[in-house]
């Protein structure tokens, strides 16, 4: 298990290093950059490419990407890329001043704190949810809970979330309208710090949460509907049943264990999908995630910020699928790494 | 004739299935009893309704889409049909034990073998862990499985085939069961393999003298192991004889050409296998008339009509046709 935890790591290095490579390239093809504009005015000609040299943007593709991995200094040039392999992100080229490291370090913990929650709700509701809506297959229990999870996996988050709002933060006053409720410095980098963890952060994060999770909770909760029906039919039942074991038994013990295993598939994608930050809930909460900027940049041609946040996204998906894996080999004894 | 205890005696038992292509008679009216210690065989072909039958009696089956309808289905004197549930998973398991065709999916790949012999233990014997484990390392020692107290903590997929049909042997007769049901439990094995569970099953039945009921399409197998044998076809028992009787005798003509149809052990070669020819009736049919007539080379207009009851013909040996296979005449 332990060799196949290295192994899989070693692997992860080219595949993240093509992600690099690719999203530096493909970035700085699209056409526009990243000083074309000045808020709403374009730079004259001669200061863009000032600022070109100064990035470096008007150094051959080739070099460009070296500088970004390795550093300037390896490459024997002036210049402020200490080079990937050393952990650095380069300078965002829009907000002057600031690393992608430092970005990146103020708006992930949000992320990941808003995403890691909304996945334990579509966990916590999918689940059982789906769970209940097999064993009541075809009453007015599993019916209500297909409508429930084909209306919430069809309603948008811009739709949910303003709707969220005006119900529960509006007219009814319970929550917030907006913002997070906790700020730098964070917990180990990115937990709320213990004093900011109050009921008033948890009052900031229930409807983020909500119009972030539902949507994965109604996906798990059919996920797993399917899955159990399909398992209920499995021999195995028929075995269990066999034995004189309650239906409670038969359902906990024999069945969900193994339709929980097509569940645990999803849930790689989905968490590096939450946690890495969504981009409309962020921006209709206005919360500072990783999200909204990710987003921002794109348009704003920011390819240090773009290259960044999308590698980190490879990280946390690679990492993810790898914790699948080895749950998969919990969940099912069959599978075993060596 | 039988001085042992009746222990299960089913009265009209009939099983339907309500599916999108209309009602499935899988079962149309089967009467039969078990005594104490006895074994019975079930023969015939695939789909006739040998397991619905057992399923039905075990109340394991889904109802709907099932419907289960039967005067009365008396195990050691209690009606089957009538008990609450949870009297009925108190006889599963451990008044009654089944074991299945396919021991490849019937175990549950994600438990370990040694869990799935203990919980019967627990549920019926209220055994601890430890006296469970314990108890279930005895087990798989009684089934032949080498190393037990290891083998224990083993998947059912580092079980060989014939290793998980021992193991689900070992489920079954865990709590002592009073009637042990085995459907077609060798039809997925090698022959070899299935000629080491039969023997098996039959030196286990002898030791603990539970009554046993093997269910099979192949008469060869219930030849050296049966007292008795049921045939059945399309739904229904069309014949009830002693094993002797049976193979000796037949009085059905469903079941003197699947005896025909039986290759020779005595290896008597140029002798070309009988088939029967024609296929069973479909089951969404209402069934009308003897179920048999379409492929029976006896048959009367009358069998078309009126479809012949079981009746005694010998004591100890029940049929359901018209004619004397001997005359091919009305009786
Ligand atoms: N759940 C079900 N729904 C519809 N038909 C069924 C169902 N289970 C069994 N049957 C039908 O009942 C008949 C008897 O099946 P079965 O008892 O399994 O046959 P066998 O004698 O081979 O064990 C078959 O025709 C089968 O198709
Ligand atoms: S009743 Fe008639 S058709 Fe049916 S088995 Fe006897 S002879 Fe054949
Ligand atoms: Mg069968």
């Amino acid at each position: 298990m332990f060799r196949y935890i290295i192994r899989r790591i070693l692997q992860f290095i080219p595949v993240l290093l093509a992600v690099t490579f690719f999203t530096f390239v493909m970035m700085r093809a699209i056409p526009g950059g990243p000083f074309d504009f000045a808020g709403d005015r374009s730079l004259p000609p001669q200061v863009v490419a000032n600022l070109n040299a100064r990035y470096h943007l008007d150094w051959p593709m080739w070099k460009q990407f070296l500088s970004y991995v390795v550093g300037d200094e390896m490459l024997g040039e002036e210049g402020s890329s200490r080079g990937l392999i050393r952990g650095d992100l380069g300078l965002s080229l829009r907000y002057r001043g600031q690393s992608v490291n430092d970005i990146i370090a103020t708006t992930l913990p949000v992320s990941a704190q808003l995403g890691f929650m909304a996945l334990l709700l579509a966990l916590f509701i999918g689940i059982p949810m789906g769970t209940i809506a097999a064993l009541k297959q075809n009453t007015w229990i599993d019916y209500t809970s297909t409508f429930a999870a084909v209306a919430f996996l069809s309603i948008p988050n811009l739709v949910l979330a303003p709707i969220l709002i005006w119900i529960f933060a509006l007219k009814l006053g319970w929550f917030p309208v907006a913002t997070w409720g906790a700020k730098p410095p964070y917990l180990w980098g990115f937990l709320p710090s213990l004093e900011q963890m109050n009921i008033d952060y948890f009052k900031h994060a229930v409807l983020p949460v909500f119009a972030l999770g539902t949507s994965s909770a109604a996906g798990i909760a059919r996920l797993t509907r399917a899955s159990l029906l399909q398992v209920v039919n499995e021999d195995y039942i028929r075995t269990a049943r066999s034995k004189g074991l309650r239906e409670r038994t038969v359902i906990i013990v024999h069945a969900l264990k193994n339709s929980l295993i097509p569940v645990v598939t999803i849930i790689g994608p989905a968490f590096a999908a939450l946690v890495t930050g969504t981009f409309v809930v962020e921006l209709i909460f206005g919360l500072n995630g990783m999200g909204k900027h990710f987003v921002n940049s794109i348009g704003n041609r920011d390819y240090s910020i773009i290259t960044g946040v999308t590698l980190l996204y490879a990280i946390v998906l690679v990492i993810a699928n790898l914790l699948v894996d080895i749950s998969y080999a919990w969940l099912d004894p069959r599978i075993r790494f060596d | 004739m039988e001085d042992r205890e009746v222990i299960l005696d089913i009265q009209d038992l009939r099983t339907r299935f309500a599916t999108n292509e209309g009602l499935v008679h899988a079962v149309n009216g089967i009467s039969y009893q078990l005594h104490a210690g006895e074994t019975l065989g079930i023969v015939g072909e695939s789909g006739c309704g040998k397991s619905v039958s057992m399923l039905s009696v075990m109340r394991l089956l889904q109802v709907p889409p099932a419907k289960i309808l039967a005067d009365a289905i008396k195990f050691k004197g209690e009606d089957l049909m009538l008990i609450p549930r949870s009297e009925m998973r108190r006889v599963r398991g451990n008044e009654i034990a089944m074991i299945f065709q396919d021991p490849m999916t019937s175990l549950n790949p994600v438990l370990t073998v040694g869990f799935q012999i203990k919980e019967p233990l627990k549920l019926h014997m209220g055994l601890s862990d430890e006296d469970a484990t314990e108890r279930a390392a005895e087990l798989l020692t009684l089934v032949e499985i080498p190393d037990a107290e290891l083998r224990l903590n083993d998947y059912p997929h580092q079980f060989s085939g014939g290793m998980r049909q021992r193991a689900m042997v070992a489920i079954a007769l865990a709590c002592n069961p009073t009637l042990l049901i085995a459907d077609e439990p060798t039809t997925a094995l090698d022959v070899t393999i299935q000629a080491q569970l039969v023997d098996l099953v039959k030196q286990l039945q002898h030791e603990l003298g539970m009554a046993l009921i093997w269910i099979t399409h192949d008469l060869g197998v219930v030849a050296g192991l049966a007292e008795r044998v049921i045939v059945m076809y399309a739904g229904f028992v069309v014949e009830d004889a002693l094993v002797d009787d049976l193979y000796g005798n037949p009085r059905h003509p469903y079941t003197a050409a699947l005896l025909r149809s039986l290759p020779r052990m005595d290896g008597r070669s140029g002798e070309v296998l009988e088939v029967i020819e024609g296929l069973p009736p479909d089951l969404l049919d209402e069934p009308v008339g003897c179920p048999f007539a379409p492929r029976c080379s006896f048959v009367k207009d009358k069998c078309r009509e009126q479809n012949p009851l079981l009746e005694e013909f010998a004591p100890q040996h029940n049929v359901a046709c018209w004619i004397d296979i001997n005359t091919g005449e009305f009786k």
